[in-house]
């Protein structure tokens, strides 16, 4: 066969190669040095980020229209099974191409800043290994042709995950978090290949159809076959296999992407370290699952013919869940001290925007939303990242500067409303001053997370989303209406939290010696200069500090990366405006032929984007009149917690209760179950037990039958008795001395039913 | 006579071996080596088997047949032959041997010269269970694997060995004496006890029982087999033989002498009692369904490690089981990969259990936690492993669960429920592997007594490498294991679903 491996057909297949290979060079061969790992690491996703490049840059300037239609691909037989074959391939349609942007690109920016944040961690190798893995899987997720193979990608995602929450393992909190994160999405995981099983299937039972198949072309460019599934009966009385099969994905979705009721391990995740979060709930892991449904758009969306207004059940779930998530967990957000903790359930919030824009049709805008939302939240979590590694170094100088080391216990296990010091908000302020990059860079993706109008990418992919749904909705229908409700009132949250965020951690003084003696940024010195100049400083004059190399290094590592992201963050959002503004969606008019059936474009409408630039704004000053105005001072309670009064505020904090909820009604008694039920109760005393007893009765018609030995037969046969005898009497040496009333009966017992089995058959 | 088969050859190898040592072996290190250079040499011979498989051919191959009794009404035969349905079972017994031998070069000190001789016994019963093509010989190897098993467990073993050792061999004896009985009536009806020649006689109507006789005859072989694998609830032997035995010996059990019941089924309940098989398909397809459940649950309720991976066999056995009944080419085609998968995955965890036994004396989890810190290469291999047992994608065991749920929900013979309620195991398997890991290997090592345990030694390391390998190719490129069994699977699938069809009619 000959292949050129670098043409687009192929390339695919070498884009998820590279990651997967420096794992295996890694695991095998420097696992003990630590910066060839880096190296090997880094030059893996490195070169899968070129390649993708290329591949992305021929899908946009070198293919035309008919991507979607004959996409780059190959495919080899994996499996033949009687008459089934499932084959293995890569496609790149422009949805890919679009990811292929964001994924790499993301991934290799996480990577560099791990080589700072990581340093010095004992095991830093083998988190390079891990990581390598998991992009390799997320590569292979997306340039997959199939859902098999989709699947496997998505699972080899979640084993890494879960090593990677449970990095820390020594700690049990961080071990817990990776056991729950694995847990619960497992649990919609296999509901999931029970989807992909049942699809499988039932494609295989349409007449002239391609037969067996999972592959994405052959299913959801097909209309032949959406429409044999639609009509087709499911084993489910009175719903269509189309939609067994879709809430079946979706549901792989919810525990994926960690919506609602199955969003409780993302925030316990933060366990992991910093750049696990931007990776797993940012770029790669959660991201999966909205592309899972993205991609699956057709085939969930089939049968209902949404831009008249009329949903199916499949359309009706993703919308309700994703709406009450993205409401709910950014209500949560507001309650969070620490500062990875408001990340995490905003993340959760906005991947409820995207499920909930499926859920309304708004195909191109989920789309859209997915890829911005890595790339400012991926910037978001590293900024928190570079906070926190400032704030413990802060901890240890404060030491130094004759502040006593502040003693606090850690828990043994996860504990809900815990959260440790150096990500707690309320212990920062004035980091602006010590970590000018990260409070810059983070400032905008703050602002893009919170729709900043006009300028960031946030605001594009949101008002998109938000336009759809009141064009749906706002007199129509009350589906529609319900999801802009919820997605409205979540955006305002979503600004409000962000800015109390930003402001408590960077705004105002010092609140602890830890944040006062935080660890100096890259090119600090550099601000401190500018900013004693600036007439405003006033009397808050600056002092220069010397830091030393190995921490500069490791700040610089951090820090280049947000800014790279923080470009991407604003101008992400610039290829996909509204056509009737600047003339050309140059991002709608790409990604539209990846669909069968072209989307939409809803007719621009002025009113949707004043309400979202109001929402945003007024969010965004709600928190500067709490937060920004007058900066918290220290000891001081927060005012959000004033203002909803303790029972809310620890409700909050306490997410809820679901958690608990689910600990004590759920885990526990099943665990009890297994102990005191299923092992003692089923296990022990009644099958075992009933097995004992019948070895009892055994035992007692032996002796029953030595009895009748000895007094009926005894005397007769002495010499072959003491024959016997001697023999049993070194039988017994390895046996316990029952196991000839054992045999006899055994024996008894079978002359008893071979006779009537004789009988019976004769 | 005709030329001796390679299956003949394979077959005897490890009984040449052990004539061979019970001449020349004069120390223990002699049978340790002489042990295994044998079984390493029988795997290897047992390789040309792979090379010279035609899988054009839907029947046996390589066969050999010689008179071994005859009487008046009937001939016993030396029958042998393999098909798709045998050869990797085979393959399997001569791969897990070395590595069950391997791995007790260290931990076995006492009665060495018996310890391997009675592993080369084992392996020639084992592969004459495989191999045999005439009822009474399978019924001969097939009884013959029970007593090497029993002085491994009831020498070798733990504490309680003696119970455990009795538990087993009585228990299943005992159902394989009403086996025994089902042989002898169809061989004397049939005049033979030549299984192709038998099913011959079936399909050409020369030979056939009333509704209920196959009824009966299907049940005395099913409960035989059915404790065997075992079947819940027919299972309470198995953990307290897998707890008292030596590694090697819950090796060899775990990965090779469960497979004898499943493979039982696939050999003689669906192919001589199709009908039966149909009716009965349910049934067993929901014991199998329990037994996914139950095992995996069970597990998780474990102290004892030994204990929690000999439970979840059970629940492993029942997908393998599940596929079977589902009676069609994917399902049992998955049940037959899953069985090799089974032994390879479950068989290393044996192992790996061992190694902690070895340098702790004790499997209770507690008394470990945060292993990884002191032994990283041994955890990091543990960890592949868990993976393949709990069915990640990439890794062998994915490969069967997805085949034998793809099977059982698009089986006719039994309910798409099964498939449902199995899946619920799949998740269940994630539940108690990663609490094994989580309590073992993470956590804080604070333990004094595990603080400075050695890793790995390298007899140990030689051990569990062909295991990893294993599991990664099979987890690859699972066709190659599917092609070798297309043809006869296919043939036994059509002869099923024939006698189905023409009994309906």
């Amino acid at each position: 066969m000959n292949v050129n491996w670098f043409s687009a057909d192929y390339l695919p297949w070498l884009i998820l190669f590279f990651p997967l290979l420096s794992f295996v060079i890694i695991v095998l061969g420097t696992i003990r040095n630590v910066v060839a790992s880096q190296v090997v690491a880094i030059a893996g996703i490195g070169i899968s980020w070129v390649l993708s490049m290329i591949l992305f840059a021929k899908a946009v300037w070198l293919a035309d229209e008919t991507l979607g239609e004959h996409v780059y691909g190959s495919a080899i037989d994996w499996l033949h099974l009687g008459a089934n074959t499932f084959r293995m391939g890569v496609q790149v349609d422009p949805l890919t191409a679009y990811m292929l942007l964001m994924v790499p690109l993301a991934s290799l920016l996480i990577f560099i800043y791990s080589a700072g944040y990581m340093h010095g961690d004992p095991h830093e190798a083998r988190f390079f290994a891990y990581l390598s893995l998991f992009v390799g899987a997320m590569l292979t997720l997306v340039v997959a042709d199939n859902l098999l193979m989709l699947f496997i990608g998505w699972e080899v995602m979640g084993f890494c995950s879960y090593s990677l929450i449970g990095f820390w393992f020594h700690k049990k909190s961080a071990m817990e978090a990776g056991v729950k994160a694995f847990m619960t999405t497992r649990v919609a995981d296999v509901l999931m290949l029970v989807g992909i099983g049942y699809l499988f299937i039932m494609t295989g039972r349409m007449e002239d159809g391609p037969g067996f198949t999972l592959s994405f072309q052959d299913i959801l460019r097909n209309e032949e076959m959406l429409k044999f599934l639609v009509n087709a009966q499911s084993v489910i009385w009175g719903t269509s296999a189309a939609t067994l099969i879709s809430v079946l994905l979706i549901t792989g979705t919810v525990g994926k992407s960690s919506q609602f009721p199955l969003h409780v391990w993302l925030p316990d995740a933060m366990e992991g370290p910093t750049p696990v979060s931007a990776m797993i709930h940012a770029a790669t892991m959660v991201s999966a699952g909205v592309y899972m449904i993205v991609r699956m758009f057709p085939l969930l969306s089939a049968g209902a013919n949404f831009h008249h207004f009329e949903y199916n059940t499949a359309m009706y779930y993703m919308g309700i869940v994703g709406s009450v998530t993205a409401l709910g967990a950014a209500v949560l957000a507001v309650g969070q001290s620490d500062i990875k903790r408001i990340l995490a359930y905003s993340t959760i919030s906005q991947l409820g925007y995207m499920v909930a824009a499926l859920g309304i049709g708004a195909w191109v805008a989920a789309a859209f939303h997915l890829v911005n939302h890595a790339f400012f939240k991926a910037l978001l979590f590293m900024a928190s990242g570079s906070v926190i590694h400032a704030m413990e170094h802060g901890e240890h100088h404060a030491a130094e500067h004759g502040h006593p080391h502040e003693h606090h216990e850690e828990p043994d296990g996860l504990v809900m409303d815990y959260c440790a010091p150096p990500n707690d908000v309320n212990r920062m302020g004035g980091l602006l001053h010590r970590i000018p990059i990260t409070a810059i860079t983070m400032a905008i993706g703050g602002l893009s997370l919170a729709g900043f109008p006009l300028v960031t990418a946030g605001f594009w992919s949101k008002d998109e989303i938000i336009a759809e749904a009141w064009h749906g909705g706002l007199w129509n229908d009350p589906y529609p209406l319900f999801v802009l409700i919820m997605l409205l009132l979540g955006a305002l949250l979503t600004a409000f939290y962000t800015a109390r965020m930003w402001f408590l951690a960077f705004w105002g003084k010092p609140r602890t010696p830890a944040a006062q003696y935080a660890g100096p940024g890259w090119l600090r010195d550099r601000w401190v200069k500018w900013w004693n100049k600036q007439p405003f400083s006033g009397e808050d004059k600056l002092e220069q500090e010397h830091a030393d190399p190995v921490t500069n290094r490791s700040a610089m590592l951090m820090e280049i990366p947000l800014m790279v992201l923080s470009f991407f963050a604003i101008t992400g959002g610039w290829i996909g405006i509204h056509k009737d503004i600047v003339g050309k969606n140059p991002l709608h008019d790409f990604l539209a032929p990846t669909l069968l059936e072209h989307p939409e474009v809803v007719p621009f409408d002025f009113t949707p984007m004043l309400v979202s630039m109001i929402v945003a704004l007024g969010g965004l000053g709600l928190g500067w009149w709490l937060y920004g105005r007058k900066p918290l001072a220290a000891g001081q309670t927060d005012p959000t917690e004033a203002a909803l009064g303790p029972g809310i505020w620890k409700m909050l904090q306490n997410r809820l209760y679901i958690d608990i909820l689910y600990r004590n009604y759920i885990v526990r008694p099943l665990e009890r179950a297994a102990e005191k039920i299923v092992v003692e109760g089923i296990d022990r005393d009644t099958i075992d037990a009933s097995l004992e007893s019948i070895a009892e009765a055994a035992i007692w018609l032996g002796e029953a039958f030595k009895r009748f030995n000895t007094v009926v037969i005894d005397g007769f046969v002495d010499t072959t008795v003491e024959g016997i005898g001697s023999f049993a009497g070194w039988f017994r040496q390895i046996q316990t001395g029952r196991i000839q009333q054992y045999l006899l009966f055994v024996t008894l017992a079978l002359l008893a039913l071979g006779t009537l089995f004789l009988i019976q058959v004769r | 006579m005709e030329d001796i088969s390679l299956v003949t050859v394979v077959f005897m190898l490890p009984l040449v071996g052990f004539v061979l040592m019970l001449i020349f072996a004069r120390n223990d290190d002699a049978y340790r080596w002489g042990a295994l250079v044998t079984s390493l040499v029988t795997f290897g011979v047992s390789l040309l088997l792979v090379r010279h498989f035609d899988t054009s051919i839907a029947g046996l191959q390589m066969v050999q047949k010689a008179d071994w009794i005859t009487a008046d009404g009937f001939t016993i035969r030396y029958y042998v032959g393999i098909d798709g349905i045998s050869v990797w079972l085979v393959l399997l017994t001569t791969f897990i041997m070395p590595l069950a031998i391997l791995i007790s070069f260290r931990a076995i000190q006492e009665r060495v010269p018996l310890y391997y001789m009675f592993m080369l016994i084992m392996e020639w019963a084992m592969l004459g269970v495989f191999v045999a093509q005439d009822l009474f010989l399978f019924y001969v190897f097939w009884e013959i694997t029970l007593v090497p098993m029993y002085f491994l467990i009831g020498i070798w073993g733990a504490e309680q060995r003696i119970y455990a050792a009795v538990k087993f061999f009585l228990y299943t004896m005992a159902g394989s004496l009403l086996m025994l009985l089902a042989i002898l009536w169809l061989g004397n009806q049939a005049g033979t006890f030549s299984v192709p020649d038998i099913l011959a006689m079936l399909k050409s109507g020369e030979l056939s029982f009333s509704t209920g006789t196959e009824r009966l005859l299907f049940l005395a072989f099913a409960i035989a087999f059915a404790i065997k694998v075992p079947m819940w609830p027919l299972h309470s032997w198995l953990p307290d033989a897998h707890v008292q035995a030596p590694t090697a010996g819950s090796v060899i059990l775990a990965g090779v002498l469960l497979k004898m019941g499943t493979y039982g089924f696939v050999r003689f309940n669906l192919p001589l009692f199709p009908e039966a098989t149909k009716t009965f398909a349910p049934y067993f397809a929901a014991l199998a369904v329990i037994g996914i459940i139950y095992g995996a649950w069970v597990s998780y309720g474990q102290k004892d490690m030994k204990k929690l991976v000999a439970y979840s066999s059970i629940s492993h056995l029942g997908f393998v089981m599940l596929g079977i009944f589902s009676l069609n080419p994917a399902g049992i085609q998955g049940g037959i990969l899953q069985m090799v998968n089974h032994g390879i995955s479950t068989g290393g965890l044996f192992m790996i259990v061992g190694v902690l036994y070895e340098r702790r004396h004790t499997k209770l989890m507690k008394a470990f936690g945060g292993i990884w810190k002191a032994m990283p290469l041994y955890s990091g291999v543990a960890l592949v492993i868990v993976l393949s047992s709990m069915g990640l994608p990439g890794l062998n065991g994915f490969v069967g669960e997805f085949t034998i749920l793809l099977g059982s929900a698009g089986s006719h013979a039994i309910s798409w429920w099964f498939t449902a309620f199995a899946a619920v195991g799949v998740i269940l398997a994630a539940v108690y592997m990663l609490y094994m890991f989580n309590t073992v290997f993470m956590g804080a090592l604070d333990k004094e007594e595990n603080k400075n345990l050695p890793d790995l030694r390298w007899h140990e390391i030689y051990a569990l490498i062909p295991v990893l390998v294993m599991v990664f190719v099979i987890g690859v490129q699972a066709s190659y294991f599917f092609n070798l069994m297309d043809g006869s699977v296919a043939q036994l699938v059509e002869h099923v679903n024939g006698v189905m069809s023409a009994a309906m009619r």
